[in-house]
């Protein structure tokens, strides 16, 4: 298969599955649950066979359709969006068994609906990875929000179904109402939306017109969840855990910062940004974004929720290290993107398990639990120090590579505003595992023990993905660097 | 001669002559067939058209021999081709679908007449696209008006009858407009023929009787095409009449008066009066701009699914009239490119209410809950249509939303207030179209007597074909954009 083949086929392979999903599912839920691990092996192998392509410094580019001079529906595969890819179709692996043990477990309806829609989402997310313009990249960010929705929606009560308004509601509003406008804006100035190293708008656009356009870019990414834009995250805590980890980790929120990076890198070019003093502002609400998420995680009593803001702030580390425009500092957020999807996959694995075997949801409940759930609550502790940035986890090397571009462009506020936020983390989520492990359990509790073998199974694989990243990480960063060397 | 230069003619001569023969076609179904096959060949003739005019070309017929302007002239360019397209599509697909909708709604007996009717109907739309003639546009138009109040009024709703008197009242306004607008015109050049009409009004001195028909003009047809503020009668005409005939005329009756709005202020007027761009964007825009808000606003809090389409078609057409008021290129591209994809996506959307009206007499959204478990197909139809409303990327909805806003920010220092009133109006259709969603959805189903099933198998094939267009068209739109490029070009006048 060629690498041009290839790029066609990791989209249109979710496709295929969810459509066979869609069939199996009438005839038996083993059936249809083979062929989604099916699917996402399959997409696995199409996926990382990209990847000596792109260690060799090859950029394979296929266009589908013209739509208008220079408006293309078109892909071109390059690091980050490599990065991206490779991470979201072996997450929807590991998920995908995780769904399995918890879908099960807790016998949902409408499961035939749930893996049809999250192999749509897988479909989506591969368009955005591998996006070759910003209209493809537009296209197929959309495709992800509405292929999403049914899943926030699943369980279709009154309350979901206010939650999910408000998760469609902030998505699409932002997308169509400040998104749609900046990518116009892009190409009437540019003359074309193409991602090209450096950016194309250098020389095009000067003074606060340039800020003016990052902020309908970064606003219009409602998926990053740069307040006040953050609502829509917490809202969609009412869907199942497996679509919180898809969320998180896996597709959604990840394709917000990813689309922000990839377009402060190939639209205005890190260059550009930073002689332009007007771009400045993006750090400042980046950081506020961070502390701001993180004393309200502080005060969040439901699991769920503390981990969704915890979500909020994470995710402006890298819109931040992407605004620090220094090349560590790109790297970083490269990485942080990957560590931090180890790290809450685990994290929200952990607290469906706890959900699916103990019917808990609040953090007072968890006093003890370490002893029924070792197994989880071990996940739980290294997802959560992985949060924190403590060696030997995956968090660790990310917010080593931020803060090293934060010193090279001398800008104490980042320094500040990482050490601060550490010091948060440490605080929202030590006294969780000191609970779990070190308290005595509440009497008259119900018995239970782990959770479905699958859960387990598929949360211990991420924790070790958490600790391995620490160890075995050259090979991304080699991948990343060659943005960098393009770069300076 | 060969076949390509009577096409102009056979456009409209077939539908015309295929009226009166289907009255005779008494038996079961017979009436239905010999309809779609008229429609059909119909459509056939627009493409074959659209494909000769696709370069920019002009076919002109002279009735019986006689040159313009003397004789009775009909003329195809890129845009009426375009239209020719919108207006047969529409009724051939609505024909294709139609029969086990009107087999429940109309009298088998009436059925003849009904189907009659409709081509009467089809006949005067496309007859209003071909002619070159303002007088002829006014007896084609009276056609398709008194056939479109008979097929409104023809179904079961006994409230479709007040709701096509205020249509029948306004319509006869509109037209009436129209004539004296025509008949002043006529006074002061001595023609008929709109090309002559174009080139003697550079020569009238007194201009003030030209002022007046082009105010007359304007304003008849912007009744007729359901321009707010004088939009009041279609939501009802469309929410009572049988679903069938909502498909057909909310897909292309509106946008043929359009058509005709637009030939007469973009080329007939334009060309000699000096101001009269200036007038028309004064008179277009701020009308456009109030359409578009107002009528999704209503549509916002509309409970019947049938009216709350209907009204939002007032807000589609103000769109079509923005892009029309920029009088740019760039604008009339987008204008003439939103008829084509609104055509599909209401269309799409007319057809799923009508599978879904081919269960459920009540249509109102609190009435629809559960919907969706029992016509999955129906409403997977209606979503990706809706999607298209919207202006989703992927569907054709997107591409004109795209020139519509490419027009706005290059029509100058107001641009951006357009492009906030654009985008505000597709958050607005984003709510409407969701309150849909949910309700056929997520709405506890409402108890019934009868299980219901998907709608029958002809019904929903076309509407899937329909909606499967809306994505065609979405990433594929080469075809209608190089006639809409083409038309925007004859309209201002050749510049590219």
């Amino acid at each position: 298969m060629s690498p041009e083949t290839a790029i066609l086929v990791a989209i249109s392979l979710p496709l295929a599955g969810a459509l066979a999903i869609a069939l199996s599912g009438r005839i038996h839920p083993n059936l249809r649950e083979g062929v989604t691990l099916a699917t996402a092996a399959a997409l696995i192998w199409v996926v990382w066979g990209l990847l000596p392509t792109l260690m060799a410094g090859g950029r394979p580019a296929v266009e589908v359709s013209q739509i208008m001079p220079g408006l293309t529906i078109a892909f071109r595969v390059e690091p980050l969006g490599m990065l991206f890819a490779a991470l979201a179709s072996g997450l929807w692996l590991i998920n995908s068994i995780y769904s399995i043990g918890y879908m099960r477990g807790n016998a949902e309806k409408n499961q035939t609906r749930f893996y049809v829609c999250f192999a749509l989402s897988l479909a989506a997310t591969m368009g955005v990875a591998f996006s070759g313009n910003l209209l493809t990249l537009f296209l197929f960010y959309e495709l992800l929000t509405l292929s999403t929705y049914p899943l926030v929606a699943h369980k279709g009560d009154e309350a979901t179904v206010r939650s999910a308004r408000v998760y469609l509601g902030i998505l699409l509003s932002t997308s169509i109402g400040l998104f749609l406008p900046a990518i116009i804006w892009t190409y009437m100035v540019a003359g074309t939306g193409d991602f090209v190293l450096g950016g194309i708008l250098s020389g095009k656009l000067a003074g606060p017109e340039v800020g003016l356009l990052l902020g309908l870019f970064v606003y219009g990414i409602g998926k990053a969840a740069v307040m006040p834009a953050h609502r829509w995250l917490p809202a969609a805590m009412v869907a199942p855990t497996p679509v919180s980890a898809l969320l998180h980790a896996v597709a959604v929120v990840k394709t917000g910062v990813f689309a922000i990076t990839k377009i402060i890198v190939y639209i205005f070019g890190v260059d550009f940004l930073f002689a332009t003093p007007s771009s400045g502002w993006l750090l400042y609400v980046a950081a506020f974004t961070i502390i701001v998420a993180s004393l309200v995680a502080l005060r969040q009593t439901n699991i769920k929720r503390l981990l969704a803001y915890s979500t909020i702030a994470q995710l402006s580390y890298v819109v931040m290290a992407a605004a620090i425009l220094k090349p560590l500092a790109e790297v970083g957020a490269a990485i942080h993107m990957v560590a931090h999807a180890f790290g809450k996959i685990t994290l929200f694995f952990a607290a469906g398990a706890i959900y699916v075997a103990s019917k808990k949801t609040e953090i007072y409940q968890l006093r003890g639990i370490g002893r029924r759930m070792p197994w989880t609550m071990a996940a739980f502790t290294i997802g959560a120090l992985s949060m924190i940035g403590v060696p030997p986890t995956a968090g660790f090397v990310s917010k080593w590579y931020i803060l090293a571009g934060a010193f090279e462009a001398e800008n104490l506020v980042a320094v500040f505003t990482i050490i601060a936020s550490t010091v948060l983390n440490a605080a929202y989520f030590l006294p969780i595992l000191y609970m779990a492990w070190f308290e005595r359990e509440e009497p008259g509790g119900k018995e239970h023990g782990e959770a479905p073998f699958a859960a387990v199974l598929a949360l211990c694989i991420t924790a070790l993905l958490t600790l391995g990243f620490f160890l075995f990480n050259g090979p991304v960063i080699e991948l990343e660097s060659q943005v960098v060397r393009g770069l300076t | 001669m060969n076949l390509t230069d009577q096409l102009p003619a056979l456009q409209v001569v077939v539908p015309m002559l295929s009226a009166p023969l289907i009255v005779l076609l008494q038996p079961r179904g017979l009436a239905w067939a010999g309809a779609t096959a008229a429609g059909l060949v119909s459509f056939a003739i627009a493409v074959a058209l659209a494909s000769a005019v696709l370069g920019g070309e002009t076919l002109t017929y002279s009735m019986g021999g006689w040159p313009a302007p003397y004789g009775i002239a009909l003329e195809v360019d890129a845009f009426s081709a375009l239209l020719l397209l919108i207006v047969t599509g529409a009724g051939a697909a609505a024909l294709l679908a139609a029969r086990p909708s009107v087999d429940k709604q109309i009298e088998l007996g009436l059925q003849p007449l009904f189907y009659a009717a409709w081509l009467l109907g089809l006949t005067g739309l496309v007859g209003i696209v071909v002619s070159a003639d303002a007088f002829n546009i006014f007896v084609f138009m009276e056609i398709s008006s008194l056939a479109s109040y008979i097929l409104i009024a023809g179904g079961p709703d006994r409230r479709a009858l007040p709701a096509v008197f205020k249509y029948l009242i306004m319509g006869t306004i509109g037209a009436t407009f129209y004539l004296i607008g025509v008949g002043l015109i006529y006074m002061m050049t001595g023609t008929l023929n709109l090309a002559d009409m174009e080139a003697r009004i550079g020569d009238v001195v007194a201009l003030n009787p030209i002022l007046v028909a082009a105010g007359f003009i304007t304003i008849g047809l912007a009744l007729k095409a359901a321009v707010f503020p004088l939009h009041v009668w279609l939501p009802n005409a469309y929410t009572h009449s049988p679903h069938m005939v909502t498909v057909f005329l909310a897909a292309c009756a509106t946008k043929v008066a359009l058509y005709v709005l637009i030939r007469f202020d973009t080329s007939v007027f334009q060309a000699k009066l000096d101001t009269h761009e200036m007038q028309f964007a004064l008179f277009a825009m701020p009308l456009a701009i109030l359409g578009i808000l107002v009528a999704s606003a209503v549509a916002m809090f509309e409970g019947h699914l049938k009216r709350l389409l209907a009204t939002s078609s007032v807000a589609q057409i103000g769109y079509i009239l923005l892009g029309a008021s920029f009088v740019s290129h760039a604008g009339l591209t987008a204008g003439v490119m939103h008829m084509f994809n609104h055509a599909l996506a209401k269309g799409g959307l007319f057809l799923a209410v009508a599978c879904i009206g081919y269960h459920y007499r009540d249509l109102r959204l609190s009435q629809l809950g559960g919907v969706a478990a029992r016509m999955p197909w129906t409403c997977g139809a209606l979503l990706l249509c809706g999607l298209s409303l919207i202006g989703i990327p992927g569907t054709a909805g997107f591409i004109s939303k795209w020139l519509l806003i490419t027009a706005a920010l290059e029509s100058g220092p107001w641009g951006w207030t357009l492009v906030a009133v654009i985008l505000v109006s597709s958050l607005m259709a984003v709510v409407y179209i969701w309150r849909i969603v949910e309700a056929l959805y997520f709405q506890a189903p409402v108890e019934s007597d009868t299980p219901v099933s998907e709608a029958p198998l002809q019904l929903l094939l076309v509407t899937w074909g329909v909606a499967l267009l809306n994505v065609v068209f979405g990433l594929f739109p080469a075809i209608p954009l190089a006639l809409a490029n083409a038309s925007a070009s004859l309209l201002t006048g050749g510049a590219p």
